[in-house]
Order: C-alpha cells, then sequence, then structure tokens
C-alpha cells in the first residue's frame, strides 16, 4: 500500500447539539477512488469541508496530502480540487468567464487563463455553452461544469461531494466516465454518496457512515462478504410446496429460508455457495419442481441493512451543514 | 447518433480531451493579495453586465429620493425648492452612497448561500481577498450612483461652488467612506442566515443612521437629546464635509472625523469580518 492521501484520527464536528461528525478515523490510500457511503445527514458533506479545510474540526485530527488541515490549510488548498454543492461556480455567470476567473485566481495570465478555460471547456463537452449564464445549464452540464472549475489547476486530490445526486441517468454515467478518467490519468478521488451502486461502481475503497461515525470499511467485495456470501432465490412449480421447500433448504444450508411476497418463492441468506447444488439437488429429491433460481451476490443496500438496521434511503433530511 | 437537443449537441466527454486537460501539469505560481482581489472585483463587474436590474438601487433610488425631498420638503423646510436643493443634494449624495453599501451585505450572503463563496474559500488566495474584491465592485456601484445624483442635481439647478475639483473630492471621501462602512455588512453577512435578514437588519440600522443626521434638516429644531445623537453620527459629519467640499471650502476637522471613523469601522468590523470567515460553517 502507498502512502496515504488522507489520515483522520477522532474527526469531530458539531452544530450546537448535532453532533455531525462524531470520531472519523480514515485512511486513504493514494490514487484510485475512496467512496464514502452514508445517508443525507450521515455526516459526509460535513468530513468533506473539514478535509477541504472549509471548517475547523472541533476535535482530532486530519492530513490530507500530509499537510494538516489546520495548520496548513493552504498547503492543503493549492493541492486539492472540490467539488459539491457547497463549492459552486457563480450562476450569473457564463462557463468560460467561472473558468477564465479562477484560472486568474490561481496565478494564470489572461491569455493562457483564456486557453486553459477553452480547453476545460472542451474537454467537458461545454464548448458550446461556453459563452452561455451558468443559470441556463441543464443539470448535466452545471455538474461538468463544477468538475471542471475544480481541475482548473491539475489538483492531487479531488473531493467530490455527492456528483451525481438529482441527475438523470445518462448525466449520471457522463459523470462516472469522467471519474473513472480522472482515475486512469492517476488522480485520487474521494466520492461521497448515498448511492450504493455508486460506491459499488465506481469506489475501490468504501467507508460505510452513519451518524457520523465510520460503521465499516472496505473494499465492496470485502463489504459484502461481512454480511455473507449472498442469497439463494428459488422459484416453486406448485406455491403449496413452499412450506416443504422452506424445511428442506433451511436443512441443507443450516440457515432459516424466507418465504418471498411472490407466493411461489423463497429466498435464503447462505454462507457457503457450495451447498447451494446440494440444496437443489435436494429439492428435486424431494419431488419439489423449481422453475427458476437465483444466486446473488448481496446488494450494499442488504449490507447497509445489515450494518446498521436501518435502510440507506430513509433517514430524514438533516445535512444542511 | 444524432444530435438533436442542446444537451446532446454539447458533445460528449471525451478521453483524450480529459487526458491532456489533466496532464497539463502546468502551475503557476501564486498571484499576490492585490491581483486576487482585483480578479474578484472583476467579477463584481460581470455580473453587473450580466444582470443589470441589480444596478437599480444605484439609479432609481438616489433619483426618487432627490425628487421626492426636493419638491416635498423644499418649500416647506427651506421657502423654495431651489434654496433646499442646494442644501439637500449633498446630503442626498451621501445617503443614497450609505444605501448602497447595504448592497454589499446582501450579494455576499447571497454567495454563500449559493456555495459560491465556498469555492472561492477553497482556493489558496489571499484570504480576505473575496471580501476586498466584491468592496472594490462596490466601488463602482457607489461611483454610478454619485454621478446620476450629481448630474440629476445639475440638470434642477444644483450649483456648487467649490466646481469640479470639490464635487471630485466629495465624491472620493463618500467611496472612502463607503468602503470602510461596507466592513460592518460584510460582518453581518456572515452573521445572518438569508439575504432577506441581512436585507431587514441592514434597514433597521440604515434608517435611523441615516435620517437622524443633518442630511435632511438643519438639527438645531430637534430635542437635545437628538441633538446629541445626531452629533456623534458619523453620517453627520460626512455629510457637513461634502457640504463644505462642494460648496468651495475645505473643513479639514470635519473631513477628519470622516478618516478617523472610517479607519475605526475597519479597525473593528474588518477582524471581526475575517473570524467569521474563517470560522464560517
Amino acid at each position: 500500500m502507498g502512502k496515504l492521501a488522507i489520515e483522520t484520527r477522532g474527526l469531530k464536528k458539531s452544530f450546537g447539539k448535532t453532533h455531525a461528525v462524531a470520531g472519523v478515523d480514515l485512511a486513504v490510500s493514494a490514487e484510485g477512488v475512496y467512496g464514502v457511503l452514508g445517508p443525507n445527514g450521515a455526516g459526509k458533506t460535513t468530513t468533506i469541508r473539514m478535509l477541504a479545510t472549509l471548517l475547523r474540526p472541533d476535535a482530532g485530527e486530519a492530513q490530507v496530502l500530509g499537510y494538516d488541515v489546520v495548520r496548513d490549510a493552504q498547503a492543503v488548498r493549492s493541492r486539492v480540487g472540490l467539488t459539491g454543492q457547497f463549492a459552486s461556480v457563480d450562476e450569473d455567470l457564463t462557463g468560460v468567464e467561472n473558468l477564465l476567473l479562477l484560472a486568474r485566481l490561481l496565478g494564470y495570465s489572461r491569455r493562457r487563463g483564456r486557453e486553459r478555460a477553452t480547453d476545460l471547456l472542451d474537454a467537458f463537452g461545454l464548448a458550446e455553452a461556453a459563452d452561455r449564464q451558468v443559470k441556463k445549464y441543464s443539470g448535466g452540464m452545471r455538474r461538468r461544469i463544477d468538475i471542471a472549475a475544480s481541475l482548473v489547476v491539475t489538483p492531487e486530490l479531488i473531493f467530490l461531494d455527492e456528483p451525481t445526486t438529482g441527475l438523470d441517468p445518462r448525466s449520471r454515467n457522463q459523470v462516472w466516465e469522467i471519474v473513472r478518467g480522472m482515475v486512469a490519468e492517476g488522480a485520487t478521488v474521494l466520492l461521497t454518496t448515498q448511492y450504493l451502486d455508486e460506491a459499488d461502481q465506481l469506489a475501490d475503497r468504501i467507508a460505510v457512515i452513519d451518524h457520523g461515525k465510520v460503521i465499516a470499511e472496505g473494499s465492496s467485495g470485502e463489504l459484502k462478504a461481512s454480511v455473507g456470501a449472498g442469497s439463494l432465490h428459488v422459484r416453486l412449480r406448485a406455491p403449496e410446496q413452499r412450506a416443504e421447500a422452506e424445511r428442506v433448504l433451511a436443512g441443507v444450508l443450516e440457515v432459516p429460508a424466507e418465504p418471498s411476497a411472490d407466493p411461489a418463492a423463497l429466498s435464503a441468506r447462505i454462507s457457503d455457495p457450495e451447498r447451494v447444488a446440494r440444496a437443489l439437488a435436494e429439492l428435486s429429491r424431494s419431488g419439489i419442481d423449481v422453475t427458476e433460481f437465483a444466486l446473488g451476490q448481496p446488494s450494499l443496500d442488504e449490507v447497509f441493512l445489515t450494518l446498521t438496521g436501518h435502510a440507506a434511503e430513509e433517514t430524514p433530511e438533516e445535512d444542511a451543514a | 447518433m444524432t444530435a438533436t437537443t442542446a444537451e446532446q449537441a454539447s458533445a460528449p466527454v471525451t478521453e483524450d480531451a480529459l487526458r491532456s486537460v489533466l496532464l497539463a501539469g502546468e502551475r503557476p505560481s501564486r498571484p499576490g493579495p492585490v491581483l486576487t482581489s482585483l480578479t474578484l472585483g472583476w467579477r463584481a463587474l460581470l455580473k453587473i453586465k450580466h444582470v443589470p436590474e441589480q444596478l437599480v438601487d444605484v439609479t432609481m433610488f438616489p433619483i426618487m429620493f432627490t425628487l421626492m425631498f426636493t419638491y416635498l420638503f423644499g418649500g416647506a423646510l427651506a421657502g423654495s425648492t431651489q434654496a433646499y436643493l442646494q442644501f439637500l443634494l449633498p446630503g442626498i449624495l451621501v445617503q443614497a452612497n450609505v444605501m448602497i453599501t447595504m448592497n454589499t451585505g446582501i450579494t455576499l450572503n447571497t454567495d454563500i448561500q449559493k456555495g459560491v463563496f465556498d469555492r472561492f474559500r477553497s482556493l489558496p488566495v489571499w484570504r480576505p481577498s473575496p471580501l476586498v474584491g466584491a468592496l472594490l465592485g462596490d466601488v463602482m456601484r457607489y461611483s454610478i450612483g454619485s454621478a446620476i445624483v450629481i448630474t440629476l442635481g445639475l440638470v434642477l439647478g444644483f450649483r456648487p461652488e467649490g466646481g469640479a475639483v470639490g464635487v471630485v473630492l466629495s465624491v472620493v471621501l463618500l467611496l472612502v467612506f463607503s468602503f470602510c462602512l461596507s466592513w460592518l455588512w460584510t460582518m453581518l453577512s456572515l452573521i445572518l442566515r438569508t439575504p432577506n435578514s441581512v436585507a431587514g437588519v441592514s434597514m433597521m440600522v440604515m434608517f435611523p443612521l441615516t435620517f437622524v443626521s443633518n442630511i435632511f434638516v438643519d438639527p438645531k429644531t430637534m430635542p437635545g437629546w437628538m441633538q446629541a445623537v445626531v452629533e456623534v453620527n458619523p453620517i453627520t459629519h460626512l455629510a457637513t464635509a461634502v457640504r463644505g467640499l462642494m460648496d468651495g471650502s475645505v473643513p479639514a476637522g470635519e473631513i477628519g472625523w470622516v478618516l478617523v471613523s472610517s479607519v475605526l469601522l475597519v479597525a473593528v468590523f474588518g477582524p471581526i469580518t475575517m473570524v467569521l470567515y474563517r470560522n464560517k460553517k
């Protein structure tokens, strides 16, 4: 494992009585995508704002690219790029004006700044919208200009705070392509998301965060494995045989089988995929006809449910900070 | 693939182009505070270009106030509108400028709400640049407002004895004071949650500040306690100084007062603003 891009120990931040971040420990290695997954109000945005030096931690320590976020804030700022609903471009200005403004602030000459802005707009498919006010952009274009704005000087680390929230599937795919493209060039990306499939698709490692704490950490495969090998789903020809099938499956798999909403179907969490073949053979020997069966990896939804005791999307919105 | 809508017409992100912008490893050296502040001032001017209706407060309000006060009160207060205009115009100029400063806080608060401010805060630039830049942009607004009031005054018959020099000097003094007073609004905008509440609180400060002064009437007829308030109000000294300059005299004492209160405003509200800015949640 290479050097760490981000390391935090006991990071805390409260707003009044709300403990938005209640002791977060992260170790993010350089290169690749690290996903921070959690529902609204879990403390994702607050964590990123602290790492990006926008918010001072109440307690704990955080190093970004080896620099302390409080003591060496300027050093951090000059090395990271930030994209999120909280770090936005100016809607009144045009796309090219926004990027030129940032380029000038980062030290580009007027001429080089304009070239850089044009290159970025081209790369993000916004060339035609360059002279349009950003408030007239579609959601997907808006997200792309936000990402472009964080790349005016190529950062060593990019924070993407919920980059696809509220996007249609096509625009979401474009953002995913951008993230994959950045990673292919060796960038390190810290991505927060409340979408399980997004973390699954993009992230090499995932921290699951809930109520301001990391409740699980690992690769998507490891997280899935931690809740079992997956589930066996079986559909019977005759619904009246379900009770018997339940008994058979429970006997072989040594875990309870559960009836599904479909009166002819049932499923069981499995710990050992080896037993599945035996279970199916046992069903056939008992004279139970199976019309369909499927072996599924557990989804991150199930992971989340297992880890937190509640589903990922049901927590009420409170991520105002 | 056929491109029909505007969204589709914008070419999808291409891997090669993305690679080339990411690999352009240019790291320009960090610009100084003056350049970053001026750049952010340029942003304020761009916003005026794109949203000219935001100039309503620097154009319509001064015109409205000048006309209303001259013709409503002129006859009653000074015997004739012409005589009153001679007294009122420098005062209205002060009031217009001081009113325009409120916009600073409202704009800043909008930037904070929309997240534009955090984008600037996340950059490795001299920390006060976004604030100073916004204030520099506002200097343009004050200048526009002043030009409108003075032009309208001249049209209505205002004749400054101090000539062009007196007028220019008084506008410069106004710009200095307005720039310094704006720090009060930047502070408020970092404390209050919404642009509306910033506007509300600003009004509450602004009305007594401008009306309980010698802008509209000679304070001689006011009760003693109010005269005392008028006497310490920096707006009174500003109005007196501007009147003096436009009248062709150099009221050094009053100018001194204005400059001292300007320095005090920045000395008090500047650091508070910066602390709030640094710790903004």
